[in-house]
C-alpha cells in the first residue's frame, strides 16, 4: 500500500459487431478506468438485449479524426474523377457479366 | 400442504430466497451507483438474481401443484417464512461492502452451481447451468472490483477491508447443511455445501492476497436464516419489496 490517488476515468468508444460476417459499428462511448473495465461496461451498457457477438473498445484519445474544415481538400477532389467509379466504363457487348 | 415433496420444495424455496433477497438488495443501487456505467452494470446483476429467484419459485409452485404462484411465494410470505442466508439480507452499506459481499457470494455460487448442474433433478440442473453463466460474469466483476479497491487508494483499501471484516461472521452459514439438504443429498439432488469450503477458502485467500487485503479473523459466527431467524433488517426489506402486493392484493404488472 502506497498513498495512491484515484485515477480519473478514461473515455472509450465502443464498437459492436451484431452478427458474424458484419462489420463492427460504432454504438457510443463510456467511461472506465481501463480497457478491460470498458469492455465489461460495454457489455452491460450496449448489449443488454443480445445485440452483439463481438465488442471493441478504443481509447477515445487514440482516435485521429478528420476535421470538418478540411472537407474541401479531403473530399472535393474526388468529385471530378468519375473514372474512379466502375459505372464510368462502358462495357463491350461480348462481356455479359462483370 | 405437507407431502413427500416437502423437503424438495423447502430446498428450492430456500435457494430462491437467497437470490430474491440479494437481488432486492442490489436493486437498491439503482440510480445510486458511483457512476452511470456501474449503475447499469450492478442493476443488471440485480436483475439476474431476481430472474434466478423467479425460476426457483416457478419450480416450487409447480411442485406444490399450483397451491401458490411464484409471486405468492415472493410477495406474500413474512420474515419468519423466508429461508435466505443472513449474509444476503444485510443492508447494502457502502460500495466496497456491497462488492465484498458479492465476491463472497459469487465465489460460493460458482462452486455451488457447478455441482448443482449435475443434480439428479433435471429442473434444478437446468437452472444451475443457466445461472452459472451469469455467475461467471458476476464473479469477474466482483473479483475485479475487490482488486481495484484493495490495491487502490488508502481510502478504498480501508473500506473494502472493513467490508470483509463486517461480513466475515456471516460466511460460515454458507457452508451449513440443512436437514432437507442432507436428505436430498442422499438422492443426489442437492449439493454438499460443507465440501465446498476448502476450494472457496483457497480461492478467496489468493484473491485477498493479490488485493493486499487481510483475511478477517472474526471469532463470532451467526446463522439462523435457514430457520427463518433473521436480522432486524429483513422485515424492512420485505416491507419495501412487498408493499405493492400488500396494499393492492393481486395487482398485476
Amino acid at each position: 500500500m502506497t498513498d495512491k490517488q484515484a485515477k480519473p476515468a478514461l473515455l472509450f468508444e465502443v464498437f459492436i459487431r451484431s452478427k458474424r460476417g458484419l462489420d463492427h459499428k460504432h454504438v457510443g462511448s463510456l467511461h472506465a478506468q481501463d480497457a478491460e473495465q470498458a469492455l465489461e461496461y460495454a457489455r452491460d451498457c450496449y448489449t443488454r438485449r443480445s445485440e452483439g457477438v463481438s465488442i471493441w473498445v478504443v481509447n477515445s484519445s487514440d482516435i485521429v479524426a478528420s476535421q470538418e474544415e478540411d472537407a474541401a481538400s479531403f473530399y472535393d477532389p474526388m468529385e471530378d474523377k468519375p473514372y474512379r467509379h466502375a459505372t464510368h466504363y462502358v462495357l463491350p457487348d461480348p462481356v455479359k457479366n462483370m | 400442504m405437507m407431502n413427500d415433496k416437502q423437503p424438495l420444495i423447502n430446498y428450492v424455496i430456500a435457494l430462491g430466497d437467497d437470490s430474491m433477497i440479494l437481488g432486492q438488495r442490489l436493486s437498491e443501487w439503482c440510480y445510486h451507483g458511483p457512476f452511470l456505467e456501474e449503475d447499469l452494470a450492478i442493476t443488471n446483476v440485480a436483475l439476474d438474481f431476481i430472474g434466478r429467484a423467479q425460476m426457483f419459485y416457478e419450480y416450487a409452485s409447480k411442485l406444490e401443484e399450483g397451491a401458490r404462484s411464484a409471486d405468492d411465494i415472493a410477495f406474500l410470505r413474512d420474515t419468519r417464512d423466508y429461508r435466505n442466508l443472513l449474509i444476503v439480507e444485510l443492508p447494502v452499506g457502502d460500495f466496497a461492502f456491497t462488492m465484498a459481499r458479492q465476491l463472497i457470494v459469487d465465489l460460493f455460487n460458482q462452486l455451488y452451481l457447478g455441482q448443482l448442474a449435475k443434480s439428479a433433478d433435471p429442473t434444478l440442473a437446468a437452472i444451475a447451468v443457466k445461472a452459472l453463466k451469469e455467475t461467471d460474469y458476476h464473479l469477474r466483476r466482483s473479483h475485479d472490483w475487490v482488486l481495484r479497491l484493495g490495491d487502490g487508494t488508502d481510502e478504498s483499501h480501508q473500506r473494502i477491508q472493513q467490508g470483509f471484516d463486517q461480513l466475515w461472521g456471516y460466511v460460515s452459514e454458507l457452508f451449513v447443511m440443512t436437514a432437507d439438504e442432507s436428505q436430498l443429498l442422499a438422492e443426489k439432488i442437492s449439493v454438499d455445501r460443507s465440501a465446498l469450503r476448502d476450494d472457496w477458502d483457497t480461492q478467496l485467500n489468493s484473491l485477498l492476497n493479490e488485493a493486499t487485503l487481510l483475511r478477517p479473523d472474526t471469532d463470532w459466527q451467526l446463522s439462523g436464516g435457514r430457520e427463518g431467524l433473521h436480522t432486524e433488517h429483513h422485515g424492512h426489506l420485505l416491507a419495501e419489496m412487498q408493499f405493492i402486493q400488500r396494499a393492492y392484493p393481486g395487482l398485476k404488472w
